[in-house]
C-alpha cells in the first residue's frame, strides 16, 4: 500500500509541482523580501521542489538535499522560506494523492497523511539540522573573534603599556582582561599601564568595579594604571552614580595619559631639530655603517 | 502612556539587548548626550540586579507624555527573593555580592523619579522615570 501512495505521488509529481509552485508564488509577497528577484525566486523554486521529488523518489536519500542545503544556506535563503515550502509540499501532496484516488474513507486519508509526513519530516529534520549547525558554527567563530579582540596589550615604550578597552564589558571579558593585564604587566616589564576606555559604551558600577579591581592587581605588582579616555557624559554619569575613582589616576585622552606616564617613568619626548636636513641625510649618517641599506632600497643615493 | 516595549532578562547579554533598546528610545524622544548615557547606565544598573539576584525579570520602556513634557520610564520587575530593607539598600556603599553597592542609589541619582516597592519572597518592582529638558 504505501508503495502504491509513493508511486501516486511521483506519477503525479508534474502535477504536484505545479501546484506547489503556484502557492509558494503567493507567500513571496507576504514572507520574504522583496530584494529577491522574481527570476531567482523561481528558479531556486523549481529546484527546492525538484529536490523533494527527487528526496522522496530515492526513498530518503539525503546526498541531494546535503548539497542543496549547503547552497541555500551560502545564499542565504531563510529557513522559514523552506520550512514553508515544505508545509507547503505536503498540503499539495496529500491533496492531489486524495483527487486520485476513487473511493477514500477515513482511513485512507489518514494513511495518506501519514505516509506523506514520512517523507517530508526527515527532510524538514535534515534541512533544519543543516541550518542550525551552520547558525552554530557562526557563533562560535565569532565568539572566538570576539575573545581575539576582548583585551588587547601594546607596548609603547619601555616601561609603558596601553590596553585599549573598545565595546561591552561584561563578567566573562572583565576576566579576560584582568588577566591580559597581570600577566602583561610581567612580560613587559611594565611600570605605567595605560586603560583606554574611550570605545567602552557604558561604565556603570560592575565595570568601575572591575576595574578597581585590575588596577588594584596591578597596583600589587608594583605597577601603575592611569584610566584615560573618559568622554564627558560618561565622567557626569560617573558622578551620578557616586563611584570615587580618586584612588586611580585619570586623563581624557591617551595623549595626555600617555605624556603622564612619560613623566612618571621619567621620560620625555624631545623634538630634534632636523627641519634643514633632508632624510638623505639622516640615511647618511649610518651610511657607513649600514651598507646593505642601499641595497635594500635603491632609490635611495 | 502610549507605547511600551519590554526586554526580558535571563542571560548577561540581555543586559546588552536592554540597554541598546532603552538608548534607541532615549535618542527618538530627543534627549541629550549625557541624558542617553545616565538612563543607558540606570538600565544597565536595574538590568544586572535582575540578572545577580533574581536570575530573570524584564525590563520595560514606556514613553509618558503630559502636557507640558515628555519623559522615558523604565520598569524593572522581578520575581526574586525581594528585598527586606529598602533604606538600607539606597544606601551608599550597601551591597551583599561585593560590588561597589552604588546600583540603586546612583539609579536614583541618575534619573529624574524613582519609585521602588517589593515584597520578601515574591519579588520587586522599579519604576523611574527622566524627564526630556
Amino acid at each position: 500500500m504505501k508503495r502504491d501512495l509513493r508511486d501516486i505521488a511521483i506519477e503525479n509529481s508534474d502535477e504536484i509541482i505545479q501546484e506547489w509552485l503556484k502557492e509558494i508564488n503567493l507567500l513571496k509577497s507576504v514572507n520574504y523580501t522583496e530584494e529577491i528577484s522574481t527570476e531567482l525566486y523561481d528558479s531556486n523554486n523549481h529546484e527546492f521542489v525538484n529536490v523533494i521529488i527527487q528526496s522522496i523518489r530515492g526513498n530518503g536519500s539525503t546526498k541531494v538535499i546535503k548539497d542543496f542545503s549547503d547552497r541555500i544556506i551560502q545564499l542565504g535563503w531563510p529557513l522559514s522560506y523552506i520550512i514553508d515550502g515544505l508545509l507547503v509540499f505536503r498540503k499539495v501532496s496529500v491533496n492531489t494523492i486524495l483527487a486520485k484516488l476513487e473511493d477514500v474513507d477515513g482511513d485512507i486519508a489518514t494513511e495518506i497523511i501519514s505516509n506523506v509526513d514520512s517523507w517530508v519530516e526527515p527532510i524538514i529534520r535534515q534541512l533544519v539540522n543543516e541550518y542550525s549547525v551552520s547558525w552554530e558554527q557562526v557563533v562560535s567563530l565569532q565568539r572566538i573573534a570576539l575573545q581575539e579582540l576582548s583585551a588587547p596589550l601594546i607596548p609603547v615604550m619601555d616601561n609603558i603599556t596601553i590596553m585599549p578597552l573598545i565595546g561591552t564589558i561584561d563578567t566573562e571579558r572583565a576576566k579576560f582582561i584582568m588577566e591580559n593585564l597581570l600577566e602583561g604587566v610581567m612580560r613587559h616589564n611594565a611600570e605605567v599601564v595605560l586603560i583606554d576606555i574611550t570605545g567602552v559604551p557604558v561604565v556603570d558600577t560592575m565595570v568601575a568595579h572591575h576595574l578597581f579591581q585590575a588596577t588594584e592587581a596591578v597596583r600589587l605588582l608594583g605597577a601603575k594604571c592611569i584610566l584615560v579616555g573618559i568622554r564627558p557624559e560618561i565622567a557626569q554619569t560617573i558622578v551620578n552614580l557616586g563611584i570615587n575613582f580618586s584612588n586611580l589616576p585619570t586623563k581624557s585622552t591617551l595623549k595626555k595619559g600617555f605624556m603622564l606616564a612619560l613623566e612618571i617613568t621619567n621620560k620625555s619626548i624631545i623634538e630634534t631639530d632636523n627641519k634643514s636636513e633632508s632624510i638623505e641625510d639622516l640615511l647618511g649618517i649610518d651610511k657607513g655603517v649600514n651598507e646593505g641599506l642601499e641595497n635594500t632600497n635603491p632609490k635611495t643615493t | 502612556m502610549n507605547s511600551q516595549s519590554c526586554v526580558s532578562i535571563q542571560k548577561e547579554w540581555d543586559i546588552v539587548a536592554a540597554r541598546q533598546m532603552g538608548r534607541e528610545i532615549a535618542k527618538q524622544l530627543g534627549f541629550g548626550t549625557v541624558d542617553q548615557a545616565r538612563i543607558t547606565t540606570a538600565i544597565s544598573e536595574l538590568a544586572r540586579n535582575i540578572y545577580l539576584y533574581a536570575g530573570e525579570g524584564q525590563i520595560c520602556f514606556e514613553i509618558v507624555e503630559t502636557l507640558e513634557q515628555k519623559g522615558m520610564t523604565i520598569v524593572a520587575t522581578d520575581s526574586g527573593p525581594g528585598i527586606e530593607d529598602l533604606s538600607l539598600v539606597m544606601q551608599d556603599g550597601y551591597t551583599t555580592s561585593g560590588g561597589l553597592g552604588a546600583g540603586l542609589p546612583g539609579v536614583r541619582r541618575l534619573m529624574d523619579d524613582f519609585d521602588m516597592e517589593s515584597e520578601v519572597g515574591h519579588g520587586t518592582r522599579i519604576v523611574t522615570t527622566k524627564w526630556v529638558r
